[in-house]
């Protein structure tokens, strides 16, 4: 019965994920009002029939902006996490399978990463380098791929002991391709759940950088950037600030307990432990 | 245990080198030279004022020369003077550090004495109300902007209530209060900032506790303790959760440069004059030797909790300090 309640929760986040998915590839389709366009007779009108989640502080329909909005805080949460997990899988399985100097020098290095207050380093790189959506999805890679090097180097060093590694290596196979063929493919189970949850993490960091104004820029709908501009207006337009935020809140969530569900899937015997 | 601290602390001298090294080489991706507002981008700044500018912050300098100068006066504290006021950066910090730290220090205790009680109980009593809870709170915790909630709460206790202040950490007629008063005050202020720099640590933390806990839970020496008659508050708060509490202490540690990382944007929020907000003005004023100043002390701050941590460990479990300390 658990479990069950378990797999409705995986089931539901999976619609949802699948839903705002399809938010960012039909935007045109799905929202029918330009998300820039600006009416000057709609200025911060609450939830209608004409605007469903109501406008914003220059009429523009809240509903379409989190629509179009989607394809960048989308965009940023997949790519970022796409580049962490390149590094984190190149740094750890080098560290992983050499071992000796390699592995203590980059397992040096994450140790360091680790030690910077994440956002600090973000906050500071992309006001240094201009904030773009391109600086915003590789700073967020740039500093997020450690987990993934911890993960990948721990499954590796048990993985490269396995007879089938030292039968690749007996019929001639290279480091590289022992590696990429036989160690990685094997160790990427638990680097999908913790991809999984980078990708909520991801678009939390967006969200919030662009509450600073560090951000996406407007006119560019992102989804922090549609609550910052609610934030003054917090007292008499609720929907501006309310409802940005809840796609935040649910996005995340889904794909949070998504990485959950992966989890239990790949590792049977963690799921008796969290009965 | 003091040859075992003294290893730690040995480890931990070229972590801080990277760690100033990674500071330096940020600053230094930073297109032209800081300098460029005051001469380049003016054209009534002659050559020989721009390079005595350039010498003035020692930009005419190779880049590892000015890298060890700068670490060399970085050792003592001595962070360089601000771009914006002129003020020396560690003078800046030391002014702004306390609020921040009051503030993280009160939201680690919370995450102490609300995470790992809940975590524990939800392992002891799986699948009840209380479990099912906590753990939706974990969840939410976990997936919530979190200056969302703090807009959020601003409005509902501050404005719509009246209950709490709306931002800063004093009333404006602060100094006529009595001590009592001040206290209350700014204890009034704090309250909102807090408990959102704690919420989401805390839901980190139960989760873990009760991961942990469960698996103790299950072992022998539980069951010995029970069948030797213990009672089952005895059995759970002595045996287990001396037992479970370790992995917990190391996941403590590693929540310090998110909580110091968050005070960004609760800072910023509620108008908190500490190192977040300092970090926050210092970025958008492009104000590089402040920049470099809040990201070392940072990662020291996050070296000395990770420190901590690890003490706190050896102190939890002494197989620890003795095989390692060897």
């Amino acid at each position: 019965m658990k479990s069950f309640l378990k797999n409705k929760m995986v089931l539901a986040s999976s619609i949802f994920i699948i839903v705002i998915l399809a938010f960012a590839l039909f935007a045109p389709f799905i929202a029918k009002q330009d998300p820039s366009a600006i009416d000057t007779n709609a200025i911060l009108s609450g939830p209608s029939a004409a605007h469903i989640l109501g406008t914003d502080t220059l009429g523009r329909d809240i509903f379409s902006r989190i629509v179009y909005g989607s394809r960048i805080s989308l965009s940023i949460g997949f790519i970022a996490v796409g580049i962490a997990v390149i590094i984190g899988l190149f740094f750890g399985s080098v560290a992983g399978y050499y071992g000796g100097k390699i592995d203590t020098v980059i397992m040096r290095f994450v140790d360091i990463m680790l030690c910077f207050p994440t956002f600090f380093l973000i906050l500071a790189v992309i006001a240094i380098l201009e904030p773009s959506i391109v600086n915003i999805m590789i700073v967020i890679g740039l500093t997020s791929w450690m987990g993934v090097a911890r993960l990948v180097r721990a499954e590796i060093l048990t993985l490269k002991e396995r007879d089938f590694v030292a039968a690749a290596r007996v019929m001639g196979a290279g480091d590289a391709w022992i590696i990429a063929r036989h160690l990685i493919p094997n160790a990427i189970g638990p680097v999908f759940v913790s991809a999984t949850l980078g990708i909520g993490g991801a678009i939390l960091t967006e969200s919030a950088l662009s509450f600073l104004g560090i951000g996406v820029q407007p006119p560019t709908p992102s989804w922090g950037n549609i609550l910052m501009d609610g934030k003054s207006t917090l007292g008499v337009a609720w929907w501006l600030t309310v409802f940005p935020g809840l796609f935040i809140l649910f996005t995340v969530l889904s794909y949070n307990l998504l990485s959950e569900g992966l989890r239990d899937m790949l590792e049977p015997k963690l799921r008796d432990d969290r009965k | 245990m003091l040859t075992y601290l003294a290893k730690r602390l040995a480890g931990l001298v070229p972590v801080f080198f990277g760690i100033t090294l990674i500071s330096f080489f940020v600053i230094h991706l930073a297109p032209g030279k800081p300098t460029d507002i005051q001469t380049s981008l003016n054209p009534k700044v002659s050559y020989e004022a721009r390079a005595r500018l350039e010498k003035l912050y020692g930009l005419d300098k190779p880049v590892y020369i000015r890298y060890i100068d700068w670490l060399r006066r970085v050792v003592v504290f001595d962070f360089g003077r601000s771009y914006v006021d002129d003020r020396p950066v560690s003078e800046k910090i030391a002014e702004r550090i306390p609020i921040t730290l009051l503030i993280n220090i009160l939201s680690m205790v919370l995450i102490l004495f609300i995470g790992i009680p809940m975590g524990v109980l939800s392992a002891v009593r799986r699948g009840s109300f209380l479990d099912k809870s906590t753990t939706v709170i974990a969840f939410t915790g976990f997936s919530v902007p979190e200056f969302w909630l703090a807009l959020l709460l601003m409005s509902l206790f501050s404005i719509t209530l009246g209950w709490l202040p709306i931002s800063g950490i004093k009333s404006l007629d602060f100094e006529y209060y009595s001590l009592g008063a001040k206290i209350l005050d700014v204890a009034r202020h704090l309250i909102l900032p807090v408990a959102i720099a704690a919420f989401g640590s805390l839901a980190g933390i139960s989760r873990y506790m009760r991961s942990a806990m469960v698996g103790v839970i299950h072992q022998d020496y539980i069951r010995t303790a029970r069948a030797k008659g213990l009672k089952g508050s005895q059995v759970i708060y002595k045996h287990a959760l001396k037992n479970a509490i370790l992995p917990v202490i190391t996941i403590l540690g590693l929540s310090v440069p998110g909580l110091i990382g968050g005070s960004v944007i609760f800072e910023s929020i509620f108008a908190i004059p500490g190192m977040g907000r300092l970090f926050y003005e210092s970025v958008m004023a492009r104000d590089y030797p402040t920049i470099m100043g809040i990201l070392t002390i940072g990662a020291f701050l996050t070296l000395l909790g990770n420190l901590l941590a690890d003490i706190a460990y050896s102190y939890a479990d002494p197989r620890i300090r003795v095989t390692e300390g060897e």
